[in-house]
């Protein structure tokens, strides 16, 4: 009762809503539907470089002019030129392998550092924040110092005798995939490591008692215990990597053009902002099933605590 | 602790290989920025001399500087907002419009960068608003809130509403009550987003791309375009400042939200 007395007397407390509330209308969700309605035009060579533009000071006739202009067109585009599918599917398949190979050396790392020791166990945390937290440039670069051709991978190749002439690292697939990896990896770890922390070993050590060999335990007891965080971390890897621009364009080659590097393309390069617009708002539609899942996800896990 | 916890050694393996593979790259470009020789392959020493070239470079300066400012002003304002953000989903309730209201804060946490800095740069054009500090200081804000926020509700969601209680039912007002009791108790989580927002605003390349303009390219911008041009020593100097700084920051904030955590533990003994 005494509690209920005293939350009443905040009635003006609604009112720390408003601010963030507004920000995000203004500069987060208007923005998109700019981005819809620049989609749905012509690329012109003007000021800004489309039409139709909304002339409000023409008032009821600027707005049926600004609706008759604007068409579907722009999406018929990109459902011709292959090179848009092509990047789509690309990002894709970049996203979903890297995700896979994530999975499979994200959760040795997040078991081994739940089974550290107690007090070692906040070092580790903070040795696998670290690079989360320092620059992604500066992370992606760093590994063009190791994979270029005179670069330190090919000289200890060299030295070690294991190749004759220097492999062409840089500008491959591979070169992108490490570079992914490398930058998501704390992503995959965290979840992983904050639902390991939480397993009762109680439950392991039943399955060990009852005779269960450790690979099925794994399997049967400690993945599905561990699947909320694995979840977390897959999507908090797999959805920003389909839009990854920095790695494919440092690392890349003309092969792996992705679909964020076609959006950047067609924007700087080409001034295209219909086609930029309409390659972001697919972009967006592909996503929006994996990050309501995400939050989905999040949600419950918050609630769960 | 439980006693049944072993830590075997192909524990031990993976989360050494881990750690190396997370930190050989980062040494590696450390320890290059110290090589006297231009080229990247051959050592010829220890040498400051790409750090002495940076002194030189003006144009990186200013960018440095201009990262460093627009850093600061966008963490200020994302921590001002994140934290009401948090305070507005712990405090009040299942309130209406609550569902797009957690929607649009959390999507930034994934929401490709391509896409909030293309839609915040088509945004800025429809106003008429010059592009330069100001749009990238507000695109900065916009990523960056819902990070302070995730800190600060994490925070507040293991916090003891009852200390609330006893100063209002002592006859606190409301707002003094906040100020004095529920900041002070939030305040390392407060500082912990803010040292987050500003380190990832350091780093924002793609939406700074976006929203940037005359006169205000960032530090990242700035590295980026040489290091399309290739490997250079002295990007290799920079990045290691950058690294120095980012990582200082880290250090700060979880030592902050380590003591944040013994002062629970501690008011719980009372």
């Amino acid at each position: 009762m005494k509690a209920r007395s005293a939350r009443n007397r905040l009635s003006g407390r609604w009112l720390i809503a408003v601010l963030p509330y507004l920000w995000l209308i203004a500069f987060f969700f208007l923005p998109f539907l700019i981005v819809l309605k620049i989609s749905l035009s012509q690329t012109a060579i003007a000021q800004p470089p489309y039409t139709p533009t909304l002339d409000l000071a023409a008032g009821w006739t600027g707005l049926k002019a600004f609706l008759g202009g604007l068409s579907f067109s722009t999406y018929g585009l990109l459902a011709q030129d292959d090179i848009y599918l092509l990047s789509y599917l690309k990002s894709l398949q970049i996203a979903a392998l890297s995700t896979l190979v994530l999975i499979v050396i994200g959760l040795p790392i997040a078991y081994g550092m739940a089974r550290a020791p107690g007090r070692t166990q906040p070092i580790l945390l903070v040795a696998v924040i670290l690079p989360f937290w320092t620059s992604f440039l500066i992370r992606v670069y760093a590994w063009i110092n190791i994979l270029q051709r005179d670069g330190l991978l090919n000289d200890a190749l060299r030295a070690l005798g294991l190749i004759a002439e220097p492999v062409a690292w840089l500008a491959s697939d591979t070169a992108v995939y490490i570079g992914i990896i490398y930058s998501y990896l704390p992503f995959m770890v965290l979840p992983l490591y904050a639902n390991f922390q939480k397993l009762d070993e109680s439950l392991l050590e039943a399955a060990a008692d009852l005779g269960c060999p450790r690979w099925k335990t794994f399997f049967l007891v400690t993945l599905p215990l561990v699947m909320p965080g694995l979840a977390a971390g897959a999507l908090l890897c797999f959805i920003p990597i389909i839009g990854e621009f920095v790695i494919p364009d440092l690392l890349g080659s003309s092969q792996t053009l992705m679909i964020g590097q076609t959006l950047w393309t067609e924007f700087f390069a080409n001034r295209d902002w219909p086609v930029a617009s309409a390659i972001a708002v697919v972009l967006l539609a592909l996503l929006v099933v994996p990050i309501a899942f995400y939050e989905n996800v999040r949600s419950r896990q918050i609630e769960g605590r | 602790m439980s006693v049944g916890r072993k830590f075997s050694s192909f524990n031990l393996i993976s989360v050494a290989l881990g750690i190396a593979f997370l930190y050989l790259p980062i040494v590696i470009l450390v320890v290059y920025s110290f090589n006297a020789s231009r080229l990247v392959t051959v050592w010829g020493g220890w040498s400051l001399r790409w750090y002495a070239a940076l002194l030189e470079d003006s144009a990186l300066q200013e960018a440095a500087a201009n990262s460093l400012l627009i850093a600061l002003a966008s963490a200020t304002a994302a921590t001002v907002l994140g934290t009401l953000a948090a305070l507005t989903l712990t405090r009040l309730g299942r309130f209406r419009g609550r569902l797009p209201f957690v929607a649009m804060l959390y999507a930034p946490l994934v929401m490709p960068e391509v896409i909030t800095g293309l839609s915040l740069l088509l945004f800025f054009v429809a106003i008429n608003l010059d592009r330069g500090f100001l749009t990238i200081t507000i695109a900065h804000t916009t990523l960056t809130l819902c990070f302070v926020a995730v800190v600060v509700q994490s925070r507040l969601a293991g916090f003891d509403r009852t200390l609330e209680e006893a100063a209002m039912d002592l006859g606190c007002p409301p707002l003094r009550t906040f100020l004095t009791v529920t900041v002070p108790l939030i305040a390392p989580a407060i500082a912990a987003g803010f040292l987050l927002a500003f380190s990832l605003s350091l780093d924002d390349l793609v939406i700074a791309s976006f929203t940037t303009g005359p006169g205000a390219t960032t530090l990242p911008i700035r590295i980026y375009s040489d290091v399309r041009l290739g490997v250079k020593p002295e990007i290799n100097a920079v990045c290691t400042i950058f690294v120095a700084v980012i990582a200082l920051v880290v250090i700060a904030a979880s030592i902050l939200t380590r003591r944040a955590e013994q002062r629970q533990q501690v008011s719980a003994y009372y």
